[in-house]
């Protein structure tokens, strides 16, 4: 088992509810391949650095999990078939990761302004 | 009048420092783009190491991240007007 995080953005066409059960069929994939999540983050509508399928903008989502290396690729075909994902970017994370997400979870430097000096492991 | 050059003053010369080994950062999070845009200009261009002074070891880091930030849209491919 490694720890991975994926971070994905939905279409904004979607409603509210149709991205929450999204995001619910995703987590039960994980599950179902026999993956621990350990966070689950949802970032809200956020505007893009540039267009993605001509759209300015995407609910942002993050997990943080455990796993085996054969599910990441069965996630990753989910993510492909969905129409609805417009972008996904998983990440094996090493200890100094998670040394730095476990610090993020607990909100010790907040998102927005974190300077340098409160990165400081 | 001296024809000799004016002795340059080698102790004004601000000394480059990586700010990550003085910090004591391990790990560039791809997810903080407001961070990550101190190592770019303003074309959205990653930043050489002689400028920012980072080390070799965190360069390779801070580059991966920022190419990660780009995948999802948090940060430009190209642009004209960041900062």
């Amino acid at each position: 088992m490694n720890n991975y995080e994926t971070v994905f953005i939905l279409t904004p066409v979607l409603s509210e509810d149709q991205m929450k059960d999204t995001v619910k069929k995703f987590s039960k994939i994980l599950k179902e391949n026999g993956s621990k999540i350990i966070n689950e983050e949802m970032w809200g509508l956020k505007k893009l650095a540039y267009p993605i399928q001509h759209k300015s903008t995407g609910f942002y989502n993050l997990f943080e999990f455990e796993a085996a290396p054969e599910a990441i690729s069965k996630l990753e075909t989910e993510f492909r078939r969905d129409e609805t994902i417009m972008r996904f970017l998983t990440t094996a994370l090493d200890k100094h990761a998670m040394a730095y997400n476990e610090k993020r979870r607990k909100g010790e430097f907040n998102k927005k302004s974190k300077s340098k000096e409160e990165v400081v492991t | 009048m001296s024809l000799q050059n004016e002795p340059i003053n080698r102790d004004n010369k601000r000394i480059k420092y990586c700010r990550f080994k003085k910090n004591g950062i391990k790990y560039i999070d791809y997810k903080d783009p407001n961070f990550l845009l101190k190592f770019l200009n303003e074309q959205g261009k990653i930043l050489p190491r002689r400028i920012t002074g980072t080390s070799v070891k965190y360069q390779k880091k801070v580059s991966k991240a920022i190419k990660r930030a780009r995948h999802i849209a948090l940060l430009p491919y190209v642009t004209d007007s960041l900062k």
